[in-house]
């Protein structure tokens, strides 16, 4: 493995359900927290919709995979940037998305959101600052 | 320049293996090295063994396969992925009970662990998809 | 750091290349390949966005123009008709490449 950590980033854009992508990707990035490089998901676009609260698909007869973005504080992913022009075309706010948090072991373990409001123009200079972006 | 390919859709429902292919071999041709191409999504569906297109078109898979071997590639097939899609290799087949094998020899099977390696390992992540 | 972004789909069926116009930062790049080459297409919103970026450059596939009987008359003033040797050499460039699928 390579010594220098490397700035990846994964680029969420699609909704959950309707494709694969959403879920897959985020397989993805369990795997890839093993690897210790400094993570970072993109909520923007469709994307906002993979982690609105409140998800059953019990009608549809699919899993509701909706609880593993909530165990991505446990995997050290802890900067979920979610952009704010995304979430307002589609007549969201914050508190419709789920209370994603993560425990700041430097702090006492303190709580913390892992969902960071950003907003185009600062995802864009996010997205500058990566080594390494995943699309799906 | 290292490059990792990804690959994130299944051979002729998308260009996105085409595309892929064109820019890896000519990456090759120039002497770029390819460290690792990896089919994600319905990518996997690119390591079958069992397509037949017709005659006067290209043969996406065969094409892989031969610049795989031309260039030693390291193809190589997302094993969760695959298992949803049913592309199996002798050892899926047997773990997971199966009475037949698709993969094309070419091809490997392996975790998403590869994915990530090639993106540390890589200078330039490439991604094709749709 | 410079991206080299890549949009592979027609910006009257997704939205891709839209998004994609709406996080670029100059001295980065856009290349169009696969269905994205009609954001090349002169006479259309997308040509205004590609007009309207200062500090970005543009690239469209020329084989993926050809495939879809695209003239090169068509394109966007400005915009680079590139191969795909070229596009290997752009990938290597800029310090990243961004996929807008």
């Amino acid at each position: 493995m390579s010594e220098e950590i490397k700035k990846f980033l994964y680029l969420n854009r699609r909704a959950p359900y309707g494709t694969i992508y959403a879920w897959e990707a985020l397989e993805v990035v369990l795997i890839g927290a093993a690897f210790d490089q400094d993570v970072s998901l993109a909520f923007f676009d469709d994307g906002v919709y993979q982690i609105v609260k409140g998800q059953d698909t019990a009608g549809i007869g699919m899993k509701n995979f909706s609880p593993t973005y909530s165990a991505l504080g446990d995997y050290e992913v802890t900067k979920l940037y979610v952009e704010k022009e995304s979430l307002e075309e589609r007549g969201l706010t914050v508190d419709d998305l789920m209370p994603l948090k993560w425990e700041d072991e430097d702090e006492d373990w303190a709580e913390k959101d892992s969902i960071r409001l950003v907003s185009r123009e600062e995802l864009a200079r996010i997205i500058d600052e990566q080594d390494v972006v995943f699309s799906f | 320049m290292k490059f990792a390919i990804q690959i994130n859709e299944g051979p002729y429902q998308h260009q996105a293996s085409d595309s892929a292919y064109m820019f890896t071999k000519e990456a090759l041709e120039k002497g770029h090295e390819i460290f690792r191409v990896f089919f994600y999504h319905d990518g996997v569906n690119n390591g079958t063994r069992l397509t037949t297109p017709p005659q006067d078109d290209r043969n996406v898979v065969q094409r892989w396969a031969e610049l795989g071997e031309k260039y030693e590639l390291d193809l190589v097939v997302c094993v969760a992925a695959a298992q949803r899609r049913g592309i199996v290799d002798d050892g899926e087949a047997e773990r997971n009970g199966k009475d037949a094998t698709n993969i094309d020899p070419r091809f490997r099977i392996s975790g998403l662990g590869q994915l990530i390696e090639a993106a540390v390992q890589s200078e330039r992540l490439v991604v094709f998809g749709d | 750091m410079s991206e080299l972004h890549i949009v592979n789909k027609s910006p009257f069926e997704k939205s891709s290349f839209d998004s994609c116009m709406s996080h670029v930062l100059e001295g980065s790049a856009v290349l169009l390949f696969e269905d994205g080459i009609y954001a090349a297409t002169s006479g259309t919103a997308a040509a205004e966005k590609v007009k309207s970026a200062p500090g970005v450059k543009f690239y469209v596939l020329g084989p993926d123009l050809k495939a879809r009987g695209l003239s090169e008359e068509r394109v966007t003033d400005g915009v680079e008709i590139v191969d795909y040797a070229r596009f290997v050499d752009l990938a290597e460039e800029h310090d990243k490449v961004v996929s807008w699928v």
